[in-house]
């Protein structure tokens, strides 16, 4: 049997905007993977820690505060910092489209689902590009 | 009426399933948004033990269904307020007086999410999150810059802040001052609704008691000092939001106003000293006679209990007045001119619920803050409301339908099923510790989203009328980065100039108070006259009271 996905929901900076997160967070879960949500205002810090902590294959950021320009690049640099570099990085919210031209351009977010983008999308999309060893 | 026998209105209704069954009704679900079902039809026999007096009366008189005034719009119409803010004070400050002078009636400023948090500009956590969804303030300073040319004797303004709503409100009161306008002359709301962040909106800063105590403060000062501001917006918007269904919003949000109505009493408050200065904040969602139905049912809800359960004497303490804005989450990316659409029926269904002020979204919130233009698309969404549609010449105009009476019922039967679960559960409180509210929200949000996405719910223009090579053009409003460096200077700059001597003698002097049982405003509203921050205010209480952590759920 293949090793299950391991996937870190997680809700950096200060927005509670929280239910994007939650409904992905259940239905990755759902789908069958292993999920961990870390909760509100998590700084960039909290989510790393937590990604190598729980040995996941994917960062998921939910951010809805206008912030992502900064929390993006700061998570990624922070998992390079700590070798963990394989972890992919992808996230949701409200990120107009140059931002996230942008973030995908430079490396910072692998892939970014804005509103209107459906679940199974979500999913379809994650098991199509998360390798699992 | 002329035939109003019931047994032949059921008789003859047994002949129309007759000839009504047989036809083929279209593959279509038909429940409301909130996944509530309704009948195909509505007749006398939905409301038979219907009770015009009791149920409804008149307006302006108990149990006040058909509004809170006796004359509605006649007398005045709604606030037209627009929740607006961004960047630093100085550009917020233009916005406003651009909304004036297009005709908005009242302010509602919106902060960013460190003044939110009550974290100041150049504090770690601010970092990239300065003035972008909202205003930054971080002293007095800058709230006498947001208000600069603005009379505060003449404009109501609302300010959505809730955790730290003691602060800002004291910056408020003292900008009053500096202006030369006494605070028994100002006019307001503060949102200081900190039960519902922890249900739904997620910005506390204190755990539950400390809170309930600034609130129940803020009751007390006010009655002495500020004696024309609602204290209070108890908010059932954010939990709409969050994903709840309309019953969950009317119900959660009228158990955390009994629970502050309990909290005043508790400390010590006669109920119609404060209770009057409650107000209520609603979301209008996409479901027509749904929202309509859920307006009437609150402020039927409120006076029975506050007269029957609470014993408040003062009629003003029985009124359910309440703001509303049109829903965030019905609003669409795709096709984003789609959303004047819904905001419009939306705003029609706070009008004829009887709202006392609205605020209409831009089309363009989806995607970032909006712009002018878009905020003026709203605006005169309400005023074509308000003057061309004739909404508002008479009263509660859908009174007697037998559809909106059987679901103003609906309402109120399913709402009195959770205050009866709430209570079995030990209180607001307690349910939040048990994660209750947290949770019904979540599964109604999961079970909404996966209909939409089956495709059983139809949102027009994303999953039916999609355009697939769409390309949306729509001008968005960036917030330059270099704004976060002059804000982050401005309030270094403070730090040096102001007399620390005094700031921290204050801060001293609010760490003591906290530490006791004392009313802490006019601690507070020193500590913001001596210039200090917001998060050095915030500090000195979070030392004291500690912060609240919540247990993650999904």
């Amino acid at each position: 049997m293949a090793k299950k996905i391991r996937v870190l929901v997680a809700k950096p900076g200060l927005d509670g905007h929280d239910r994007g997160a939650r409904v992905i967070a259940r239905a990755l879960r759902d789908a069958g993977m292993e999920v961990v949500y870390t909760g509100l205002h998590q700084t960039a810090e909290q989510v790393v820690e937590a990604a190598i902590q729980e040995d996941v294959d994917v960062v998921g950021l939910s951010i809805l505060s206008g912030a992502h320009m900064t929390l993006f690049p700061r998570v990624c640099e922070l998992l390079k910092e700590n070798g963990a570099e394989d972890i992919m990085v992808m996230g949701g919210g409200t990120i107009p489209d140059d931002d996230v031209a942008e973030l995908k351009a430079k490396g910072w977010a692998r892939e970014i689902f804005t509103p209107g983008a459906t679940i199974e999308t979500i999913v379809d999309w994650i098991h199509a590009n998360v390798k699992t060893d | 009426m002329v035939n109003d026998n019931m047994n032949d209105i059921k008789n003859a209704k047994e002949k129309w399933l007759e000839q009504r069954s047989p036809l083929k009704d279209r593959d279509f679900k038909y429940e409301t948004v909130s996944a509530l079902p309704v009948n195909d039809l509505y007749t006398p026999a939905d409301i038979e033990n219907f009770d015009y007096l009791k149920d409804l009366g008149y307006p302006g008189q108990y149990p006040y269904t058909r509004g809170v005034q006796a004359n509605m719009y006649r007398g005045r119409l709604w606030t037209m307020r627009q929740f607006a803010g961004f960047a630093t004070a100085g550009e917020s400050n233009e916005r406003y007086k651009f909304l004036l002078k297009n005709g908005q009636t009242g302010l509602s400023v919106a902060f960013d999410m460190p003044t939110i948090m009550g974290y100041d500009s150049d504090h770690p956590r601010s970092l990239g999150e300065v003035g972008r969804v909202g205003v930054a303030i971080d002293s007095l300073q800058d709230m006498e810059t947001l208000f600069s040319g603005i009379p505060l004797d003449q404009i109501s303004t609302s300010m959505t802040i809730n955790a730290p709503a003691s602060i800002l409100w004291c910056m408020y009161i003292a900008t009053a001052e500096k202006q030369g306008v006494s605070s028994d002359k100002l006019t307001g709301t503060i949102q200081n609704d900190i039960l519902k962040e922890y249900i739904a909106q997620k910005s506390w800063i204190f755990p539950p008691e400390p809170s309930m105590r600034l609130i129940t403060n803020i009751f007390e000062y006010a009655c002495k000092h500020v004696p024309r501001w609602n204290t209070v917006s108890i908010s059932g918007y954010h939990i709409r939001e969050a994903g709840s269904t309309a019953v969950q919003e009317l119900a959660f949000t009228l158990a955390d106003g009994f629970a502050y109505v309990e909290a005043g009493m508790a400390a010590g408050l006669d109920v119609d000293e404060f209770a009057p200065r409650l107000s209520f904040f609603f979301n209008s969602h996409i479901d027509f006679f749904e929202e309509i139905a859920k307006y009437r049912a609150a402020r039927r809800i409120w006076a029975r209990r506050m007269k029957e359960k609470y014993g408040a004497r003062n009629p003003k303490s029985w009124l359910c007045r309440f703001h509303t804005q049109t829903a965030g989450c019905s609003l669409t990316a795709q096709q984003p001119e789609n959303n004047i659409i819904r905001t419009a029926y939306e705003a029609l269904a706070a009008v004829l619920g009887g709202t006392q002020s609205l605020h209409t979204n831009s089309m363009d919130e989806v995607l970032a803050l909006p712009t002018e233009k878009s905020v003026q698309i709203a605006l005169r969404t309400q005023q074509i409301i308000a003057y061309e549609s004739g909404a508002a010449n008479v009263m509660d105009p859908l009174a007697g339908s037998y559809f909106v009476e059987a679901l103003t019922n609906k309402m109120e039967e399913e709402a009195e099923k959770y205050f009866a679960e709430i209570d079995r559960r030990g209180g607001v409180l307690a349910a939040i510790d048990q994660n209750f509210f947290q949770q019904e929200i979540a599964d109604a949000a999961y079970h909404f989203q996966r209909t939409v996405d089956k495709g059983a719910r139809v949102v027009v223009g994303v999953n039916k009328f999609a355009d697939p090579n769409e390309q949306i053009e729509i001008e968005i409003l960036k917030i330059d980065p270099e704004i976060e460096r002059k804000q982050v200077a401005k309030v270094q700059k403070l730090r040096q100039d102001r007399n620390n001597l005094l700031v921290r003698e204050n801060l001293d002097k609010l760490r003591q108070i906290a530490q006791g049982t004392d009313n802490m405003i006019p601690y507070i509203l020193e500590c913001v006259r001596s210039y200090a921050t917001e998060g050095e205010i915030i500090q000195t209480m979070r030392e004291v009271f500690g912060e609240y952590k919540e247990k993650p759920i999904f």
